[in-house]
């Protein structure tokens, strides 16, 4: 009975998107109902990884069939973790919604494609069946299509199609890769192909495979050379829905790299993780330097991604407890600042009229809140103590020099500041410098924009001042991604 | 049996992935359509072509089909079925709103 808790994450989302598709042209109620199911959700995931974290793993055999038969949903901390992240980054965009939003958008199905999207992204962090996890994928990449064209403007319908075809390719790939796997190891729960990948020693298929895979997930999560599709289509939509793809749909693929590469394929690490090493350094140079080279700022915060995945790829390939603990604290604490960031420049660009930073001056008279809400973001997302991101790449790169990985801790130290220099550019050119006399300032709208991210930035701070209190926790997150058996034991129990 | 299979997946997959490279979006879309059949028959021919067994795992049954890959195809074939009709309505629309349905035209520039 207790084991039904994990689907929850799942169920609820998604049956409250069915329902909001009900009523969805009666906005005050919809309004209301979508931010009363929100928090409720977050409650609950809050309940199961609290209960989680007590008693250990809850495991789902749905439909009552054993293990490697049925499809398992496997609720350990590390899922519960993000599926918590994930619900709290929620709750900042649905009540950012409403300022942000045209009424059209918020009429055409936002809410029942919001939940949908935060239900395929729980799904995709519980599953503990690969296939199961590509449905997931198509559950979030489906919910994903419907926001990307939600008010149909030509920018959008232009880029939407790019984000469509290659998310729809790399789908594709995922399919026969799975395929592949399966004619190998003769299943697609992914405890039993760990073990089995562990019986023959991971030969040369299946490190192919894993390579592979590598490439399916490392689309979906923008990393180098498969990021060049991320950051216009990511720009595109309303400023809210950028922060939910921002936050959630690349760290999906992260996560899946962490589980696959520290489950499964781990017997041949001198070419799956050294090659990691590498792709990770060139992901942090070039998403740094795109995020210099240009003046849009959305685009500068869409470019902020790409470094931040090398960096969680960084603490997987060095294949150790602290540095994938570093991997797992960066993830929290990029979904956070991500969507806080998106959030923020969209509110610039709305209440400035424009993204072109070029012809934004002057902010901090209009809006003081807002741009000291934007200088301690650029802080955290550069990681300058106490705030979260300096403890998340403190955790990665100490667990680089425990692997004598010296030239990629450089690299890391090395792309923070382009990082921070892209960031504080932002601060700089718009937010000081005389006061721009043509904008009236509207008050009320800041106030609706920032008080969410004032939500998203509180965590993060706490994540980075409290990071005594969080780390015991995340340590042992690492230790146990450190184990595969313990998962596979707790799942097959054999 | 197998083998032929193997290969007809394979000519999909290269007409597909040929048809991905061209500019114009209905070929792009036949492209990705012919490159989901590929994979479908390709899961199929992953769990051995039998005919005549009935799916039972049994211990004492030598000779059983394996119906999961017909599971997994049949998932992936809505799934694709949903993505292909929703991309075809997208490139309509794409295309009225711009004008082209050239994908070389689509490219964007910085300041939109």
């Amino acid at each position: 009975m207790i084991s039904n808790l994990a689907a929850l994450p799942i169920v609820i989302p998604l049956i409250a998107g069915v329902l909001a598709a009900l009523f969805h042209k009666k906005l005050k109620i919809v309004r209301v109902y979508a931010q009363v199911l929100t928090l409720i959700n977050t409650g609950v995931v809050a309940y199961i990884l609290f209960y989680v974290h007590q008693n250990g793993s809850v495991i789902l055999e749905s439909g009552d069939w054993m293990a490697p038969f049925g499809i398992v949903l496997v609720a350990d901390m590390l899922s519960m973790t993000l599926v918590l992240t994930t619900n709290i980054v929620a709750i900042a965009c649905i009540f950012y919604a409403p300022q942000s939003l045209s009424q059209k958008q918020e009429e055409f199905y936002f809410y029942t494609f919001y939940f949908l999207l935060i239900s395929g992204v729980s799904g995709a962090f519980i599953t503990g069946d690969l296939f199961n996890l590509f449905v997931f994928f198509e559950v979030l990449l489906m919910a994903s299509y419907g926001l990307i064209v939600l008010g149909g403007e030509k920018v959008q319908l232009r880029e939407s199609m790019k984000y469509v075809l290659i998310n729809l390719f790399s789908s594709m790939l995922f399919v026969t890769t799975i395929a592949f796997l399966y004619s190998v190891v003769g299943t697609v729960n992914m405890a039993q192909i760990a073990e089995r990948v562990g019986e023959v020693e991971q030969t040369g298929i299946l490190t192919t495979i894993g390579i592979l895979l590598f490439f399916v997930f490392g689309t979906k999560a923008a990393l180098f050379p498969l990021y060049y599709w991320l950051p216009r289509p990511y720009i595109a939509p309303n400023p809210v829905i950028s922060a939910l793809f921002g936050a959630l749909l690349t760290k999906v693929g992260i996560y899946s790299l962490l589980r696959v590469f520290s489950l499964i394929f781990v017997h041949e690490r001198d070419v799956t993780h050294e090659f990691f090493i590498w792709i990770a350094a060139l992901t942090l140079i070039f998403g740094s330097i795109g995020a210099l080279s240009t003046n849009n700022i959305k685009l500068v915060v869409a470019y902020n991604i790409i470094p931040a995945v090398g960096f969680m790829l960084v603490g997987i390939g060095v294949y150790n407890s602290t540095g994938f603990s570093g991997t797992v604290y960066y993830l929290v604490h990029d979904m956070i600042i991500k969507a806080a960031l998106f959030l923020l420049v969209g509110a610039i660009a709305y209440l400035a009229g424009t993204s072109d930073l070029r012809k934004i001056r002057g902010l901090i008279h209009h809006y003081p809140l807002l741009g000291w809400m934007f200088f301690i973001s650029a802080f955290v997302l550069a990681g300058i103590p106490p705030f979260s991101g300096f403890v998340g790449k403190l955790v990665l790169l100490q667990g680089a020099m425990e692997a004598d990985r010296i030239i990629i801790a450089i690299i890391g130290l090395g792309s923070s500041l382009l990082i921070l220099l892209s960031v504080i550019r932002i601060f700089v050119r718009g937010f000081w410098g005389e006061k721009d006399e043509s904008i009236t300032p509207n008050r009320n709208a800041a106030r609706g924009f920032i008080m969410p991210v004032v939500f998203l930035l509180f965590f993060s701070v706490i994540l980075g001042v409290g990071a005594e209190w969080f780390y015991p926790s995340i340590e042992s997150i690492g230790d146990y991604l450190m184990n595969p058996e313990n998962y596979i034991e707790s799942i097959l129990k054999e | 049996m197998e083998l032929i299979m193997s290969i007809l997946a394979g000519v999909l997959f290269t007409a597909g992935v040929y048809n991905l490279l061209q500019k114009q979006m209905l070929r792009i879309i036949i492209g990705t359509a012919l490159i989901s059949h590929g994979a479908h028959l390709f899961i199929l021919t992953m769990g051995e072509l039998k005919t005549g067994a009935p799916p039972i795992l049994d211990y004492d049954i030598e000779h059983y089909a394996d119906p999961l890959p017909q599971a997994l195809i049949l998932t992936s074939i809505v799934i694709s079925f949903g993505v292909t009709s929703l991309l075809l309505v997208l490139a309509y629309r794409a295309s009225k709103e711009n004008g082209t349905d050239n994908m070389e035209k689509l490219r964007g520039n910085e300041n939109d």
